[in-house]
């Protein structure tokens, strides 16, 4: 910034009070989501003690561990200018498999949900990136069929009970944490990497950002789009079998939405549905405030009703600053 | 003899980023008058037009016609001023009918508020009449030809009662038979009192068709002459402004062995037995009219489309190129037209744009080595002369030539050894052009094989060593670098293919 020789020193003052105001902005505009996660976090405890209580924070990681592991999957699909409509469907398919192998042992249980995952994974990314059809339109069609099959599987009925094993991987606590936070602090961390120090973290920013050009690069676009929708799968899958642990009981109905909570914090955490933008990072806060925000809600006695209408204004608040960040 | 301008365009000043497209700029345009507008590729005559027909908002001057200050700050309004523009890139909608787009600014309706489609159709065959064109009102525009639609834009133009029409370099894509038409009805609309700027770097036209040239240069103009007190050599002059040849620096090593050979290649409805052979250390240029089959000739080489017929051979040896992966393997890069669509990734770092096709350098056990590959793009930023603030800049930030550099450090940094370059110096501005036209020779010095398409001329001529000319898909002519001259290639270029 110049300022022409004439300028008294009380301008001067008044120039820097500007330019400090500037970089506190400046500041806040770049690490809005933690700056937003971080207000949510003090006007939380300002109004409930219970807040920052172990007990309550445990309880706000397992709650949210369901949909930081959709997240994962969202964040990657997202970023190659995608969306997964049927994160909760498949959640259900895999809590269906999961309770029909329910006599077997646990890697088979594990195993074939994880694979039943796989396999609408990749029947999305195949029509979607071989048969070039809109990922929304693809994605929805999968969400019908597969809350379809999960409720075709016992037609309709809920499997009650599972082995020890998954009941761990539910309820189960290593060193006071919960084994789902575990596992999805895990996830967290293995997804973190790849997409930063890994080629085909690299590459996938690439595909988002500009396909055609990421094709001339020798990049293989078309399996590297597939491989989003495969690992979407294999994320909602995994909740699933966490699920039924937790509740030791195969519900058809599993997941039903949860899709939406996930695109939501990946939203909020700045993966931007232009491709190519955002990451894992900014998903983990995401994941943290929406699950912050639902626990402060039930806390002060919010009705459910109440809730929705919050969690979407604040899903709003989010891209209408993600939008006017990039226009800037 | 002082004559009222019918139009002024007074001290018009425009920017892009790292662009001073038209500086300082007056411009007059007497009513019924064709005015011709000349200058190089990048001299920014039709940035000046676009501020005129609105696209463009200048950042200073002002416009008047007939002495009364306007303002077009969008084409719209320009449009309602009676300032219509044919652009080089059509603007038509192809899925609608000739009488579709002809009223597609101000469609007729009848008492109940609906289209007249019989006023429609029946006002297009008119518009079309008076310009002495017979034509299909009901046809789609997207079975025309190029020639039929610009006719039906300035039908539209004329409907929209245009007092100024803007033709933007229409020659390019006409064959002489379409040109000799359109010249027949520019003519005729300036006989009946409409202005026209005609945008040409083609000289014998003016001499055809024009009253009067502006000619410009580096983004000012230099001078407004009468045609008929001026020739082609003071034109040219004045358009380059120093003495040709040395705006292209010289070689001086020596030709190697064959890298690239092409035999019979075929693309189907694209390019058609095209054989040729590319050498170690030589730029070969690729001459043609824009819908020659350049670009698709490149794509093919590349592996982005399959060829249906013929060989490609590297270093002596066929090989199967089937993906721009296998191209990337026999160390091929392609800095493709059109940085923007298909080079850059916009949104993406400097850094990331420069190491995408080559991360396994600095990729060990799996994983990137940041710092390393931060080095890499440091390295290249200095070498290559990258104007950025930050290898972590945003690619979409920097200027057309400073992009162009980035490109071209990819594919350096994939050990490339063949080049194909589809226009290196498009929208960037003249001394920028002179720097990467020594890029390109420290490549080829080093041992590389540049195949270089161009449409600018010039370029072509002052940078390869032998040129090829293209027309409809097939190679019409080959000439060594100083045997060629504009004349014999555009001979080449836009002669009628008989089928």
């Amino acid at each position: 910034m110049t300022t022409s020789d004439g300028t008294t020193s009380v301008t001067k003052q008044k120039m820097d009070i500007k330019t400090i105001g500037n970089t506190i902005l400046k500041l806040i505009s770049r690490y809005r989501t933690i700056f937003v996660f971080l207000v949510l976090v003090i006007i939380s405890s300002s109004l409930s003690p219970h807040f920052l209580t172990t007990g309550n924070i445990t309880n706000v990681l397992r709650q949210a561990s369901f949909n930081g592991l959709l997240s994962i999957g969202l964040t990657l699909v997202i970023l190659v200018k995608g969306i997964d409509l049927s994160a909760g469907s498949v959640l259900g398919v895999a809590a269906m498999t999961a309770g029909l192998l329910k006599d077997q042992p646990a890697f088979i249980i594990i195993g074939g949900a994880l694979l039943a995952g796989a396999l609408i994974g990749w029947v999305n990314g195949v029509t979607i990136a071989k048969l070039r059809i809109e990922p929304f339109v693809v994605t929805l069609a999968t969400l019908t069929v597969g809350r379809g099959i999960a409720l075709l599987m016992t037609a309709g009925y809920l499997v009650v009970g599972t082995t020890d094993t998954i009941r761990w991987l539910g309820t189960g606590y290593v060193l006071g944490i919960p084994v789902p936070v575990i596992i999805m602090a895990l996830m967290f961390l293995i997804a973190y990497v790849v997409l930063r120090w890994t080629p085909y973290g690299r590459r996938m920013y690439a595909v988002g950002a500009n396909e055609e050009a990421a094709r001339l690069a020798g990049i293989n676009v078309d399996n590297h789009k597939i491989s989003a929708y495969v690992i979407s799968g294999v994320m909602a899958a995994m909740a699933g079998v966490i699920l039924v642990g937790r509740l030791n009981v195969s519900d058809p109905l599993a997941g039903t939405g949860y899709e939406l909570d996930a695109i939501a914090a990946t939203v909020i955490g700045g993966t931007t549905f232009d491709g190519g933008k955002g990451g894992i990072a900014g998903t983990i806060i995401g994941v943290l405030i929406l699950a912050m925000l639902n626990n402060i809600m039930n806390l002060l006695g919010f009705s459910p009703y109440m809730q929705q209408v919050v969690k979407g204004l604040v899903l709003a608040g989010a891209v209408i600053m993600n939008e006017y960040k990039r226009r800037k | 003899m002082e004559e009222t301008p019918f139009l002024e365009m007074i001290g018009i000043n425009k920017f892009f980023p790292g662009v001073h497209a038209v500086q300082n700029v007056d411009f007059e345009l007497r009513k019924g008058e064709i005015h011709a507008l000349v200058g190089e590729n990048g001299a920014g005559k039709s940035t000046l037009m676009k501020v005129l027909a609105g696209v463009h908002p200048p950042e200073t001057g002002e416009i008047r016609i007939e002495g009364q200050m306007i303002r077009v700050d969008t084409p719209a309004i320009a449009r309602s001023t009676g300032i219509a523009m044919v652009h080089q890139e059509l603007k038509l909608a192809s899925a609608l009918t000739v009488a579709e787009n002809i009223f597609l600014g101000a469609v007729p309706t009848n008492r109940y508020g609906l289209v007249d489609w019989k006023r429609v159709r029946q006002g297009a065959i008119e518009s079309l009449a008076v310009l002495n064109i017979k034509m299909d009102v009901d046809r789609k525009v997207s079975e025309l030809t190029v020639a039929e639609m610009q006719l039906v834009e300035i039908a539209k133009a004329l409907t929209l009662n245009a007092k100024i029409i803007i033709m933007d370099e229409p020659s390019a894509v006409l064959t002489p038979y379409e040109l000799q038409q359109l010249f027949s009805v520019l003519k005729a609309q300036r006989d009946r009192g409409v202005s026209i700027i005609y945008i040409s770097h083609r000289l014998e036209e003016i001499f055809e068709l024009a009253d009067r040239v502006t000619v410009m240069k580096d983004g000012a103009k230099v001078k407004t002459l009468n045609v008929s007190e001026t020739d082609k050599w003071e034109i040219v002059k004045l358009m380059v402004g120093r003495e040709l040849g040395k705006h292209y620096p010289k070689r001086t090593h020596e030709i190697g062995e064959p890298v690239l050979e092409l035999k019979n290649v075929t693309r189907k409805g694209k390019v058609e037995n095209i054989s040729f052979t590319l050498h170690r250390g030589e730029i070969l240029g690729i001459a043609g009219l824009i819908g020659a089959g350049r670009s698709e000739l490149a794509t093919v080489i590349f592996g982005a489309e399959p060829l249906d017929a013929g060989e490609i051979w590297i270093h002596g040896k066929p090989v199967k190129i089937a993906s721009p992966g296998d191209a990337l393997k026999h160390r091929m890069g392609f800095v493709t037209e059109d940085r923007r669509q298909t080079g850059l990734f916009g949104i993406l770092t400097v850094r990331e744009n420069i190491t995408i096709a080559s991360l396994r350098k600095f990729t060990r056990r799996g994983f990137m080595n940041l710092r390393r590959e931060l080095e890499i793009a440091l390295d290249f930023i200095k070498r290559i002369r990258i104007v950025t603030p930050s290898p972590n800049q945003q690619v979409q930030n920097l200027s057309g030539g400073n992009q162009q550099r980035v490109l071209l450090s990819k594919w350096i940094n994939t050990d490339s050894e063949i080049f194909l370059i589809d226009e290196p110096t498009r929208g960037i501005d003249v001394g920028s052009k002179e720097e990467l036209y020594f890029l390109l020779n420290d490549l080829v010095a080093n041992g590389a094989a540049i195949l270089m398409i161009s449409s600018e001329l010039p370029e072509i001529l002052g940078m390869s060593d032998r040129i090829l000319v293209m027309n409809h898909g097939r190679i019409t002519a080959e000439f060594q670098a100083a045997e060629a001259t504009e004349v014999k290639i555009m001979e080449f270029a836009a002669l009628e293919v008989v089928e």
